[in-house]
């Protein structure tokens, strides 16, 4: 399977301060990229740009080497994106949050698969409580029950230990472990140490300058 | 965080699904609005509010009051609808539902119908079934009621998608409302010409056809039109 993103020549302005210039990516099948950076450098509009949100940018993006402007809606049906929001409704079950992703996955009805996501998030007997209802870590795992039931190749993944307890943490690592061996790529931001492993690369941001560290 | 099980290995999804995601989107929309009748609600009770001030402020003398019952009850339940447009992307924007939904492989144009769609059905449509029952207040000449909640049923579907695209423009801004309104209001003046004209047409006892055909094509042209425009609107300010 194909899969490959890659940025040339990034650069990005935010009131007349520079994010970061000049930055090339090249993001292959069985990768983790963990963006790191200081608060502020821009690692979260580093992701958007990278998922396709924002179009204020320079340089060029590319999705298996077809520009990313041709290449859209096979890279948005490839992509699974969690934003810092954690896109979950409070007014809704985790049951129906989950219901509307699959929809707009193109899977119409599978409660059972939609209730066994929520079993392996720990979710468990939560499934009919309002989900403003949950504790914020809760919520957090609404959104993190995406990653099993809309299989993506591409995730991208911004601050998803946020507010996660450390078992969780050691289980979403080792999700994205396997995600990577599976052929799959991760780019995530966090300020979460995570274990070394060969998939894993970094990308520092910071001071208007970025480089690329294997 | 998952079963350690391996799962299969990851796949592009089957494009398509266009309806399924469609009717996922009306549906969930449906159920946040019902969960939250106050939203609902409010615009009802303010063109009820609105409607039972006039007599007490003006006059009760029916005459007067039926010659100004058309245009009164086409502009308060034209503010009623305005009033609720600000919170339909907000929610959305907020809990970052919306950034999800730009990102769907899905046209974004035809998901933000839906939404248009419900916020019609759950705001227009309420409006203009209470629309005669308010007439009566105003002592609107009998045989106009049907023409008046026809009317308003054809009208506040433009509204809505006219003034979805004020609220996609201003859904990243932290005080929207005033601007929305700006943005807006010109553009429901034809609306309220030939809505309230199709009512004092009915009242004068002159053909209706003409108005309702005119409403009815002004829907039409915001159909074809309105989505693309609340598709873009939304990307603009998501770029913001």
């Amino acid at each position: 399977m194909t899969l490959r993103l890659q940025a040339r020549g990034l650069a990005c302005e935010r009131d007349d301060r520079w994010l970061f210039e000049d930055l090339d990516l090249d993001i292959v099948a069985g990768e983790i990229v963990r963006i790191e950076g200081p608060n502020g450098s821009g690692k979260t509009t580093l992701l958007k740009i990278l998922s396709g949100q924002l179009a204020d940018y320079q340089g060029e993006l590319f999705w298996n080497e077809v520009p990313m402007r041709v290449a859209r809606d096979a890279f948005l049906s490839s992509l699974l994106y969690l934003g810092h929001t954690a896109g979950v409704k409070a007014a809704l079950t985790p049951l129906e949050n989950l219901a509307w992703y699959q929809a707009m996955a193109g899977d119409p009805h599978s409660e059972s698969a939609r209730l066994a996501a929520l079993d392996g998030v720990g979710l468990g007997g939560f499934e009919d409580l309002p989900t403003g209802q949950l504790s914020a870590g809760q919520q957090r795992r609404v959104a993190l029950a995406r990653l099993e039931l809309t299989p993506r190749p591409l995730w991208v993944l911004d601050e998803p230990f946020t507010a996660i307890d450390r078992e969780g943490v050691a289980e979403l690592e080792t999700r994205l472990e396997a995600h990577a061996r599976e052929g799959g790529c991760v780019l995530v931001t966090t300020h979460h140490a995570l274990r070394a492993t060969p998939a894993l690369r970094h990308v520092r941001l910071g001071a208007g300058n970025a480089h690329v560290r294997h | 965080m998952s079963r350690a099980k391996p799962s299969a290995p990851p796949q592009r999804e089957p494009h398509g699904g266009l309806v399924v995601a469609l009717r996922a989107t009306f549906k969930r929309d449906l159920i946040l609005l019902l969960r939250r009748r106050g939203e609902v609600l409010n615009p009802l009770v303010f063109f009820a509010l609105v409607i039972t001030l006039f007599p007490i402020g003006i006059s009760p003398d029916p005459e007067l009051l039926s010659t100004i019952a058309p245009g009164l009850l086409w502009v308060a339940a034209l503010l009623a609808a305005l009033l609720s447009l600000d919170s339909l992307f907000r929610g959305d924007y907020d809990d970052g539902t919306l950034e999800q939904l730009l990102l769907s492989p899905q046209p974004l144009a035809v998901l933000a119908l839906a939404k248009v769609a419900v916020h019609w059905l759950l705001t227009g449509l309420p409006l203009a079934l209470m629309a005669p029952v308010l007439g009566i207040m105003l002592s609107l000449p009998a045989g106009s009621y049907l023409v008046l909640a026809l009317s308003l049923a054809l009208g506040s579907a433009s509204l809505s998608l006219i003034g979805a695209i004020g609220a996609a423009l201003t859904v990243g801004l932290s005080r929207g409302g005033v601007l929305l309104s700006l943005l807006v209001l010109p553009l429901y003046i034809p609306v309220l010409i030939f809505g309230a004209g199709a009512v004092q047409a009915a009242i004068l006892g002159d053909a209706v056809s003409a108005h309702l055909a005119i409403l009815g094509a002004l829907l039409a042209v915001a159909l074809m039109f309105a989505p693309w425009a609340i598709a873009a609107s939304l990307r603009i300010s998501i770029n913001g």
